[in-house]
């Protein structure tokens, strides 16, 4: 463990301070000089074309773009795909897109070092090494025409897919010319185009690939694999996390037509049989008891019960638990007089994508294959190997489209992957096992965004702006079982209000964590600690505005001056101006603004809101965003329309609750999602900027909570201070 | 005991048990896996077909209950229907998990009501979850097909492509 280890990011975003720079390899531990990609790619099959691992083209003249990123929506395979397309000067037409197999060494994330989608960073990590592949591949293919027509390579333009030569008249398409592209050379240091020459990015002309597939019924999800001879399993799994299977009785659950054996595994008891109407039937056969002595049994409840006190200093740490400075300045001890305070509760959430979690898996003699939306190959692949005993590289993944994931399908355990090659061992022979979870058991299975509380006391200087700011955050680490331990400070847990503008512009500032740790085993959920920090930051802004007498856009401005925040800044004018902050909002509406950085990026939202029999409706969201350079400008669009829907769907609605360590909701009766009549129409705007793209899935999730709160705090002068909004 | 199904205008012998959901026979007997499983309960509509031209949750119905039915699924819609390119037009899909149910749900509607005002579609559609949120623009594919004269009456489906 003392040995030398190089350090690489992991897991949901780049900049977070988790390192992996070790693989467990068959439940040793291996440290080496070589990165954790190739460590991690032994046994690997490598086997690409002329123009490297991100890109094919076809003598018909087709252009594939391997994606190393899963697409559950994002639509980052439109983007990746107009990166290439752009510094090749393919025909857009004619490009399409490919999964990438699991091979670390290549297809890392370039922020993650292992290979993984997350952290809204598949476009950003990948955009020098796109252009760079697209404008090689071009560069071979300007070497072969000139080779070919015997003219100077400076002479020849390509667009469209079509090399010519003005002087000779020559002219030839990649299919022509791949043969010979193929041969030659590619550049040292290929040269990328000046952004203002792009023709391609940033333009309306960058749609989704996938679209008639996902609208004709052929799209391939983990849930539609047929293999022969397949195999569908059920798992049954204790009803409070952390309980073992004490004993079954299998013997009616065998009866069922279909059912064709029964396994006990590490995280239950599993039925498989011929279809998934039988196994459904077995398990609902099976008897199974549980044994709870070491199972988590406390009701959310008392869970967020102790958080207050911990936050109130009622409780005291026990010691396992210590508060942790953030964020600190000047010295808090000095603050007196009247403060704004403030406590706000958040609980745990489900992702609830609508493609329960699911997972094929083929297991034989030195050989393990998995099919499914795999978010963090490299991950499955580790996990994957410590179970069947053979190198983590060698475990082949093929990567299909994810019914949504919103971070549920990246987790540290790989738990629905490992519950699957458990099955798919006992079957062995290769034979495709396919888990199947129904609704009920995905959400059951825990990995919640954490409960989180949050206590604020902030006093104002005497023209109404933030002198001190006290800020304690109490909610479960998501670190918990990384693969190199616990980081030294959890950002995930206060990304937000760590780094906030609001707290630059403050003199005084004292703002700690505290992560107690329960039987829960908690994830994270899109925007992860945005998810809270957004919240409290931009609900208490409003709240400050309002005891100072001022607009909360105009609060807002001059702390963004005062802060530096000229992005903040720069996205608050865009969304006032295009909301008509200054004009009356439509009879029966009232508008509430908020702004949130995440994931590089900035948004702004202002969003109209009425209450309708006590229930909040929103109507109209403006929205603006600065994720620097705009590849696809509709998919922005979309995913910042998809964003909000998720947001305002938790803040609305969104609770997990267990009652003694029982999960009380089962299915979408019981854990409420917003519905199409209860969407916003969401209008985008993006900041026109020349830096490089940052984040877009995820940062137009976390804003919307709070600028609906914001709407309501002026309609009825009261504040929102736990979510959701609507009680069960 | 075999059955026959009348699926996308074809007739279809299956072997299951003729209480199994109609959604596992499709996806698991007839491998029309455009169909998807969502939530077992009708409550997300990810599974929805048409009956006799009205939408249905195929988790809960049990085949022997449209044994003399006309069952068409998204397969049956041929892949040109003025839905399907509405939805390509507006890049509707993110994840595209629930669109076969949504556009389902929406040929549906457009077969009862070939204009429907935002109050019908609200009706229609909120039988349908997307957790991708991608509820602005089914509304606007769905108004846009609306338009298109080829989309009313939307209720003769094409075979399927074999």
């Amino acid at each position: 463990m003392n040995a030398p280890v190089k350090k690489t990011a992991i897991a949901g975003a780049t900049r977070r301070d988790v390192v992996i720079g070790a693989s467990l390899v068959g439940g040793a531990l291996v440290v080496g000089a070589c990165s954790p990609g190739d460590l991690l790619s032994v046994g690997a099959k490598e086997d690409f074309g002329a123009f490297g691992p991100f890109i094919k083209i076809a003598p018909d003249g087709v252009v594939t773009v391997v994606s190393k990123h899963i697409e559950f929506g994002q639509g980052n395979h439109a983007g990746l795909a107009a990166i290439v397309a752009e510094e090749l000067d393919a025909d857009w037409s004619k490009v399409r897109v490919e999964q990438a197999p699991a091979i670390a060494k290549v297809y890392a994330n370039t922020g993650m070092g292992v290979q993984g989608t997350g952290g809204s960073s598949a476009i950003s990590n990948s955009w020098d090494q796109l252009r760079k592949a697209g404008a090689s591949a071009r560069a071979m293919f300007v070497e072969a025409a000139a080779n070919k027509w015997s003219v100077p390579a400076g002479e020849i333009a390509v667009k469209d897919g079509v090399l010519s030569h003005a002087a000779s008249g020559k002219s030839a398409g990649f299919g022509e010319l791949v043969a010979d592209a193929a041969k030659a050379t590619p550049p040292a240091t290929p040269t990328l185009k000046d952004p203002k020459t792009f023709t391609l990015i940033g333009t309306d002309r960058v749609r989704r690939k996938d679209s008639r597939a996902k609208s004709d019924g052929t799209a391939k999800f983990t849930q539609d694999v047929q293999l022969p001879n397949m195999l569908i399993a059920m798992v049954a799994h204790a009803p409070k996390f952390g309980a073992k299977v004490a004993s079954f009785d299998a013997a009616e659950a065998k009866k069922i037509p279909g059912v064709v054996e029964v396994y006990q595994i590490p995280s239950g008891v599993a039925v498989v049989a011929e279809n998934t109407w039988a196994a459904k039937q077995g398990r609902e056969a099976l008897k199974v008891t549980w044994n709870e002595d070491e199972a988590e049994k406390r009701s959310s409840d008392a869970i967020l019960a102790r958080y207050k006190d911990l936050a109130s200093g009622k409780a005291q740490p026990s010691d396992k638990e210590a508060w942790q400075a953030f964020e600190s300045k000047g010295d808090i001890a000095t603050v007196k007089g009247e403060a704004f305070e403030a406590a706000y509760d958040f609980p745990f959430l489900a992702h609830a994508t609508m493609e329960p979690m699911n997972c094929v898996a083929q297991v034989g003699v030195g050989k393990a294959k998995l099919t499914f939306g795999s978010q963090i190959p490299t991950i499955d692949q580790l996990n994957t190997a410590k179970i069947v005993g053979m190198l983590p590289g060698s475990v082949e993944i093929e990567t299909l489209f994810a019914g949504g994931s919103f971070g549920r399908r990246a987790n540290f355990q790989s738990d629905y992957v490992a519950e699957c090659v458990e099955i798919a061992k006992k079957v062995g022979k290769e034979r495709p096992v396919k888990l199947v979870w129904t609704r009920e058991d995905d959400m059951a299975a825990g990995y919640f965004r954490p409960i989180a509380h949050h206590t604020v006391r902030v006093t104002l200087d005497q023209d109404g702006y933030p002198a001190s700011w006290r800020q304690r955050v109490v909610t479960q680490t998501l670190m918990k079982g990384s693969p190199m331990g616990q980081p030294k400070l959890d950002e995930t847990a206060v990304e937000g209000t760590l780094g906030s503008p609001y707290l630059k512009a403050t003199p005084i500032v004292d703002a700690q964590l505290i992560q107690p740790d329960s039987g829960v085993p908690v994830l994270w959920w899109r925007s992860v600690g945005a998810t809270h920090t957004a919240y409290v930051m931009e609900h208490t802004i409003d709240q400050l505005a309002k005891k100072a007498g001022k607009d909360p856009v105009e609060y807002r401005r001059a702390l963004y001056t005062k802060a530096g925040a000229n992005r903040h800044l720069a996205v608050l004018n865009l969304a006032a101006e295009k909301a008509g902050w200054t004009t009356p909002a439509p009879a029966g509406w009232t508008r509430g603004v908020a702004v949130h950085e995440s994931f590089g990026s900035v948004v702004a939202q202002i969003a109209e809101v009425k209450l309708d029999g006590g229930v909040p409706k929103v109507g109209r969201v403006v929205t603006a965003i600065d994720c620097g350079t705009a590849i696809s400008p509709d998919q922005i669009a979309s995913q910042m329309e998809g964003g909000t829907c998720y947001g305002l769907s938790a803040a609305m609605f969104g609770q997990v609750t267990l009652k003694d360590g029982v999960v009380e909701q089962g299915n979408f009766d019981s854990y409420r999602v917003l519905r199409n009549s209860e969407a916003p129409t969401v209008e985008t705007y993006i900041v026109p900027s020349g830096n490089a793209p940052s984040g877009v899935g995820e940062p137009g999730t976390p804003v919307i909570g709070p600028a609906v709160a914001n709407a309501l705090l002026t309609l009825t002068g009261q504040p929102t201070l736990s979510q959701p909004f609507v009680k069960a | 005991m075999a059955m026959t199904l009348d699926v996308n205008g074809k007739p279809l012998a299956v072997k299951a048990a003729p209480d199994t959901p109609l959604l596992w026979v499709l996806r698991d007997e007839l491998q029309l896996t455009g169909t998807k499983f969502g939530c077992g309960v009708a409550q997300c509509g990810a599974c929805t077909v048409m009956v006799d031209g009205q939408a249905v949750r195929a988790c809960v119905t049990p085949i022997e209950a449209v044994a003399a039915s006309k069952i068409t699924t998204i397969e049956g819609l041929g892949g040109a229907h003025p839905l399907q390119q509405a939805w390509v037009k507006h890049d509707v899909p993110q994840c595209g998990y629930c669109q076969s149910g949504q556009i389902m749900s929406a040929a549906a509607l457009l077969t009862a009501n070939p204009k429907p005002t935002d109050a019908d579609i609200d009706a229609a559609m909120d039988g349908n979850i997307c957790r991708c949120g991608t509820y602005q623009r089914v509304r606007a594919a769905i108004k846009d097909a609306a338009t298109t004269p080829a989309a009313a009456p939307a209720a003769a489906p094409q075979p399927a492509k074999a």
